[in-house]
């Protein structure tokens, strides 16, 4: 683009390129410009503030901690980790109809997803279904590489060994009997997650796949044991695991474990009182952590959000504002000038 | 007692010896004992720097030896050694290709001299070898060979002339490829050499090579059989250089002396040392700031990281086992690791790409100067010559220009204007065209309409026509085939007799100085004309239409230190005598007092009224007078050391007791424009300072009539005629007058520190300052008991509170010393020399910017400079124009990459303390390559190419707004905090704005989660789109380029991502992006907080440039119609209101 022929006659060539004299637009903001233009820019980030305000207060959130800290929750004889296969169960009572779809989440806090040693131990070649590093697992998983026989792990690394294994089953108390509430535990996971970048080797049955191999060292049962009902989430593209092997970007994060979609609750979650049962087995103390469960719905934007919409409506303003002393300094200077 | 003195000579070790004695065609000479053939080097041209083999070692030595380069190869194998959060490749491939470009290109460089060189080395010569013509390579010669060179060759090495084909023992030489200069110059044969050349049996003595053209001493000694050698001298007369063409004659015959890298020419060619610009520098200040943030960033993770693991069930959490390899590690060890991977995951912040940028930027920039065809001159079809693209932005902080006057102020266009002869003036009419045909105006003087006698004025203009080493330029419309073309036009001139247009008619004399031609022209004038030189007759026609001959017996070189040059000639009748001329202040010493009362007068009329004056004095010489002359000035040219002490002794001793006979006035014209070009550039804030050899009065009154002096501006000289003072020491009244000038124009004046307000101050009184040679050395070298340094610091200050300085009767040395203490002065301001002769090549080379005119005086200035131009007027676009615009945007384009990688960077660092402190990167591997290759970098280089903040004719026509970035303004502390703290608001921006946003991570409408490389790409999309628009609101300038690349580079951003994140990539085993991207986008709330943050990172911004808006915008927009102020109502406000001004100029520096 640049390199014409320098000199072909002495004469500079006379193009406007090389003179510089390209046709160039020269904006200028001016005041005339810019004040209406903030004033626009302001009310329609207020506007899409209020909005996203609205959207985000319309949202019911219900969010319940069961690390069981504290002696009187239910859960506080689980909380010790040579304890396994304890169940607690947690009580809440809606007084209102919580609109559905409704989502249910768990969440861990002080939880680094986000290291990099932990979020590169895994083999994303085993994950889509390569045999070949079932048998010859990435040096990156250790130390989930090999268990203490120099038997393969998979899948393995400290990611999937970690996978979060507490279960939970929701009842609502109807005239005293326990009502399951159906959870859908599918379209959790990421589409392309399920669908394209997580590959069960193409064995059948499943099983064979993994022979010679170990499960990780923390599940109570292999891979190709995760779902056995249902082949299409068993394995690699379980979406219980596909959502852990997600890695959380903070260390207090939440996934998705299931949606309340089917039956009488597909629109949501009628007022009365519910206990819900869980399996007590991820261990989070021994690093200050927490678990909670969370209940919520969802709009437009996503789930609950105040942020969103609060920094819209000042940022908004904030224009506004500065349009408004734009426009008292734009008085004060520039009038005089047109004398 | 010579033979003795040989002896001594020959007895003593060669290499310790400053003289090297050659053996003429190798033959052993009687007079030595034992022929040791000597050790030179071979006539190998090796301008080339590498070979095959050293090529890649070498080259890769030498790029690494740059620091910047060395420390991104640290980073490089720390990546490699350490267990890095980014693979090598990131920071690997950008190294890799800058080394690469670079190693291409200086590979090519070498490969195009090795190709010149082997073209100069292989050319085939012939050489006499006992007594037979071999034809060998030119590489092959050896000193000592004798070489045969015919007509329109080069000179293969540096030759002695032994014989020439022309009949007066003469050749005519180019030196057009060495020194520029185009006439031809004539070489003498070695006086008494046998024609045999076979036969001879010669050694020649003479100095070891060194560069300098034009100096040359040594001695032949001749061995005739048993007989006492004949010495004869050579000078640079008898040498024919490398490089230099032979011309007019059909062939000469030389013995090689210097060959190889020994020549002159290729001494002359090594060292030209390379200059820094001031924006270098603060790029480098810059980084060192970046490079401690960079330290202080990896130094506070490493440390949190420790702290943070002390705290229980951090260290070690069980989902996060560590290998046992962990485990053993050293903890120091690990520390050390841990800080070397912070390292490297930030050290993006100082990217490779800047410098490949820059680099590129001034080497595309550098072509718009050569491309700008207002420098195009059609005179000699030539425009500006860019022969260093380092100091374009320099051309824009220019603070002192030095300014040579002759040829570069005025034209060098001398025009004979009149004389004086015995005190009556004559002043030329076009109209009279008699053979007496000059006609006496008055002068002021009483003298009314007299003449001097005939034979004073007929002595007056024969010393015009002899007194000079002009050449008559030999016929050119004869045919080119005249292979004895020479011979031919002697003849010709011999028959000119009588006729009415002599071959020396308009233009056909060739000379170094154009006074001399001024002179002989206006001696023809007044009829009597120079007709050339016959061997070593020189003649002349009168006016009676006779040809006088003279024979030329020596010629006494002007040099800058005499200031005069003579000739002693011997005339029909057999009278010797000695005809000078010089400057008057060189002459009135050595005649008579009673004849220089009677023409000082006129002398110094001429000079006030711009002319340059010379005296001609002559003297009868008796015979024992030429005699001892004779003797001393061959004895001088004889000897091998001390030969210039010896000559000028000789001279001085000569040159007395003359009779003045008269003076002339030869009028230099002002360049076209060059009052307009001063003002400018004063205007524009720079000093001018004048440094010229001329003398005083001249050189005062070209200051006038330049305007650089006004009728207001009071002079303070400080000369040796100031300096004379009844009874006193010269230095007691130097001191005197330093402390007085120093109290009038320093203490005295109102405290404005130069540089902003200098020109409004019009109530400020102006001064300016004279100081000449004399007096200058006298300053800055005083004797130790009168502090000198005391002097000199007051002389500076001074010179820098005058708007101009002017220094006359400088030597070529002298200029340079005065840029050089300029230069190193306090607040070192940036210096710019301009001039076009070999006399101003010194200063060229000292001041930051050298700018050669291609003027009259050789191409020596126009080699040595940085920038050279065809005219001084020129220069305005130059500095004011271009010069701004560089600087401009390569400061923007140096505070932009330092911005746009510190809010890269500032978000991964802050993500360090949300993952652990474990080095896990923000941004995909492929975003932190790319962005400083692919997503940013376009933009940036389009706009540092083609931004015009200001337009190019408002800068030309507004001098002020130079200042505006005078003093490196842009590049300052000031603007660089300002940069630096908008990129750590927008990144804490970047990185807070999405870390709320996730506080719930489902963000999506069917309550899916995002995870970390979500995270990471949308504050990387953020980034990238603030970064780029931000460069959009600096741009003023929009061309369709500039549209192209920033909406382009946005494009491609998008189709990138879209593609990188779109197919799983074979070969790669992290597919943490796959469909990251489009995530993001289905998700509305990844939308909105994208356009929240950008427009909030650019809010402060977009108010900046609105608030300073009301204030006064037109006058750095407005077009040239609204300069003119016709029939706007809206008119510009210019210096009106330099509070406004100033207030906004102060705004931009930070904005731009």
């Amino acid at each position: 683009m640049m390199k014409e022929e320098l000199e072909t006659t002495n004469r500079p060539d006379n193009t406007a390129f090389t003179q510089q004299r390209l046709p160039a637009w020269q904006p200028m903001l001016s005041a005339g410009i810019v004040i209406p233009g903030f004033v626009l820019i302001g009310l329609a980030f207020i506007g899409i503030g209020v909005g996203l305000f609205i959207t985000s207060q319309n949202i019911t959130v219900l969010e319940k901690d069961y690390t069981g800290v504290e002696t009187t929750s239910d859960c506080y004889k689980c909380s010790n980790p040579s304890d396994k296969n304890c169940t607690c169960k947690l009580e809440f009572s809606l007084s209102n109809l919580f609109e559905g779809p409704v989502f249910f989440y768990y969440g861990l806090s002080n939880y680094f997803q986000s290291q990099r040693s932990y979020g590169a131990s895994k083999d994303e070649y085993q994950l889509s279904g390569d045999l070949d590093y079932f048998k010859t697992p990435v040096s990156a998983c250790s130390p989930y590489q090999y268990d203490a026989n120099q038997k393969p792990i998979v899948p393995c690394g400290s990611l999937a060994n970690s996978m979060f294994n507490d279960t939970f089953k929701l009842y609502q108390i109807v005239n005293g009997t326990k009502k399951l509430v159906p959870f859908d535990g599918k379209g959790i996971a990421w589409w392309t997650d399920y669908n394209i970048k997580y590959r069960n080797p193409s064995v059948t049955p499943l099983k064979n796949a993994f022979n010679g191999t170990v499960k990780p060292s923390f599940w109570s049962k292999p891979a190709y044991e995760l779902d056995t009902s249902d082949p299409s989430n068993n394995g690699f593209v379980n979406q219980d695991f596909l959502v852990w092997m997600r890695r959380a970007a903070l260390p207090d994060f939440r996934k998705l474990y299931r949606r309340i979609t089917e039956g009488d609750y597909a629109s949501g979650l009628p007022a009365g009182n519910y206990s819900l049962e869980i399996a007590y087995n991820y261990p989070v103390l021994s690093f200050g952590g927490r678990k909670k469960v969370v209940f919520s719905n969802v709009s437009w934007m996503g789930g609950k959000n105040q942020f969103l919409g609060i920094a819209y409506l000042v940022v908004g303003s904030l224009c506004v504002v500065m349009s408004m002393v734009m426009l008292i300094v734009y008085a004060k200077f520039k009038f005089p000038e047109d004398d | 007692m010579l033979r003795r003195r040989l002896n001594r000579l020959f007895g003593r070790d060669e290499r310790k010896v400053d003289s090297r004695t050659i053996y003429v065609g190798h033959r052993p000479c009687p007079a030595t004992e034992a022929l040791i053939p000597p050790k030179f080097c071979d006539n190998r041209i090796v301008s080339s720097k590498y070979t095959v083999w050293n090529f890649l070692p070498k080259n890769l030595f030498e790029q690494f030896r740059r620091i910047a380069n060395f420390y991104f190869l640290i980073i490089f194998l720390v990546q490699v050694i350490v267990d890095t959060p980014t693979s090598p490749v990131t920071s690997g491939l950008p190294l890799f290709f800058v080394i690469t470009v670079t190693a291409i290109k200086q590979g090519y460089e070498d490969w195009l001299r090795h190709k010149a060189d082997n073209e100069v080395n292989k050319y085939l010569v012939t050489v006499l070898e006992d007594g037979r013509r071999a034809c060998k390579e030119s590489e092959k010669i050896k000193v000592g060979d004798v070489v045969e060179v015919v007509e329109d060759e080069t000179f293969p090495c540096d030759l002695i002339l032994l014989q020439s084909s022309r009949e007066d023992e003469t050749c005519f030489v180019t030196t057009a490829s060495l020194d520029g200069e185009s006439n031809h110059k004539t070489h003498y044969t070695v006086p008494d050499t046998e024609r045999n050349l076979e036969s001879l049996s010669a050694t020649i003595e003479c100095e070891q090579p060194q560069p300098d053209l034009y100096k040359f001493v040594g001695r032949m000694h001749i061995y005739r059989n048993n007989q006492e050698p004949a010495v004869r001298s050579l000078g640079p007369e008898n040498l024919l250089l490398k490089g230099a063409t032979l011309k007019n004659t059909q062939k000469i015959y030389g013995v090689a002396v210097y060959s190889g890298m020994e020549t002159k020419m290729a001494l002359n060619y090594q060292g030209k040392s390379q200059k820094r610009s001031a924006v270098e520098k603060s790029i480098n200040a810059f980084l060192l700031v970046y490079l401690c943030i960079l330290v202080s960033k990896a130094l506070v993770c490493t440390t949190l990281k420790y702290v943070w693991q002390n705290r229980p069930g951090q260290d070690e959490p069980w989902y996060n086992q560590k290998t046992q390899k962990e485990k053993d590690a050293n903890l120091y060890l690990k520390m050390f690791t841990d800080f070397l991977s912070f390292m490297v995951l930030f050290n993006f912040i100082i990217p490779v790409s800047m410098y490949v940028t820059v680099e590129m930027q001034k080497f595309l920039g550098s072509f718009f100067i050569s491309w700008d065809k207002d420098f195009f001159d059609p005179e000699i079809q030539e425009g500006a010559l860019v022969n260093t693209s380092d100091l374009n932005e320099e051309l824009g902080q220019v603070e002192y220009v030095f300014t040579d006057k002759t040829g570069t102020l005025t034209q060098n266009n001398m025009e004979f204007i009149e004389c004086c002869i015995d005190g009556f003036q004559y002043k030329y009419a076009d109209s009279g065209t008699e053979l007496d045909g000059f006609c006496v105006t008055d002068g002021p003087v009483n003298i009314l309409q007299q003449k001097a006698g005939r034979e004073k004025e007929e002595l007056f203009l024969r010393a015009l026509c002899l007194c000079h080493t002009v050449q008559v330029k030999e016929a050119t419309g004869q045919g080119d085939g005249v292979a004895d073309g020479v011979e031919d036009q002697v003849d010709g001139v011999m028959g000119l007799d009588g006729e009415t247009v002599g071959p020396a008619d308009l233009g056909g004399f060739i000379a170094s100085s154009p006074d001399e031609v001024a002179l002989v022209k206006g001696a023809m004038k007044y009829g009597f004309k120079f007709l050339g030189m016959e061997s070593k007759n020189m003649r002349v026609m009168n006016r009676n239409n006779d040809v006088e001959t003279y024979e030329l017996l020596h010629v006494l070189n002007f040099d800058p230190v005499r200031r005069r040059m003579s000739v002693i000639v011997r005339t029909k009748s057999g009278d010797t005598m000695l005809f000078c001329k010089g400057a008057d202040s060189s002459i009135f010493p050595r005649v008579r007092q009673e004849e220089v009362d009677r023409i000082r007068m006129h002398v110094e009329r001429n000079a006030t009224e711009g002319y340059r004056t010379l005296c001609v004095a002559y003297k009868l010489l008796s015979r024992e007078e030429y005699d001892q002359a004779d003797t001393g000035l061959r004895e001088a040219k004889l000897a091998l050391q001390d030969r210039e002490e010896k000559l000028m002794a000789v001279y001085n001793q000569v040159e007395t007791g003359m009779s003045l006979i008269g003076a002339t006035a030869v009028e230099d014209r002002l360049q076209e424009e060059a009052a307009e070009t001063m003002e400018a550039l004063q205007g524009a804030g720079m000093k001018v300072w004048v440094l010229t050899g001329d003398k005083m009065e001249t050189a005062k009154s070209t200051c006038y009539a330049c305007r650089l002096f006004q009728r207001s501006t009071e002079l303070l000289e400080l000369t040796v005629r100031t300096l004379v003072d009844l009874g006193r020491k010269r230095e007691e009244r130097l001191h005197e007058l330093l402390l007085d000038y120093h109290k009038r124009a320093v203490q005295d004046a109102p405290p404005i520190k130069a540089g902003v307000t200098r020109s409004w101050s019009s109530a400020n009184q102006d001064y300016g300052f004279i100081i000449d040679g004399a007096t200058l050395s006298l300053v800055l070298n005083s004797s130790p008991e009168s502090n000198s340094s005391c002097y000199k610091s007051l002389f500076l200050q001074i010179c820098q509170n005058c708007t101009t300085v002017l220094c006359c009767r400088m030597a070529p040395l002298q200029k340079a010393q005065i840029v050089k203490m300029v230069k190193n002065c306090k607040g070192s301001p940036i210096t710019l020399s301009i001039g076009d002769g070999a006399n101003d090549v010194s200063m060229i080379l000292e001041a930051h910017v050298g700018i050669g005119i291609k003027g009259r005086e050789g191409r020596q200035a126009v080699r040595n400079s940085d920038y050279a131009i065809p005219k001084l007027k020129h220069l305005k676009k130059l500095l004011l124009g271009h010069g701004h615009l560089y600087y401009v945007r390569i400061a923007h384009l140096v505070q932009y990459f330092f911005y746009k990688n510190l809010c890269f960077i500032l978000p991964q660092f802050l993500y360090q303390f949300f993952c652990g402190y474990s080095q896990q990167p923000l941004y995909d591997a492929a975003y932190l390559t790319m962005y400083n290759i692919c997503f940013t970098s376009m933009p940036i280089l389009a706009n540092s190419l083609l931004e015009q903040h200001i337009c190019m004719e408002v800068l030309m026509d507004n001098a002020a707004l130079y200042r505006d970035v005078a003093k490196n303004a842009m590049l300052g502390w000031g603007p660089f905090l300002y940069w630096t703290l908008l990129g750590v608001y927008q990144g804490l921006l970047f990185f807070f704005g999405v870390r709320f946003l996730f506080s719930n991570p489902a963000l999506q409408d069917n309550g899916q989660v995002f995870g970390n490389w979500s995270y990471g790409t949308i504050v990387f999309t953020v980034l990238v789109f603030t970064v780029t628009l931000k460069l959009a609101m600096d741009t003023r300038h929009w061309t369709w380029i500039n549209h192209f690349v920033i909406w382009g580079s946005l494009a491609f951003y998008m189709f990138f991502s879209f593609f990188w994140g779109g197919i799983i990539w074979p070969f790669l085993r992290q597919q943490r992006l796959y469909f990251v991207f489009a995530n993001m986008l289905s998700s509305v709330s990844a939308w909105l907080i994208i356009i929240l943050l950008i427009l909030l990172s650019l809010l402060p911004e977009i108010l900046l440039l609105v608030l300073r808006k009301p204030r006064g915008p037109h006058s750095r927009q407005k077009k040239p119609v609204v300069q003119s102020g016709v029939g706007e109502t809206q008119s510009p406000r210019s210096s009106a209101r330099p509070l406004l001004m100033k207030t906004f100029s102060d705004e931009s520096n930070t904005i731009l």
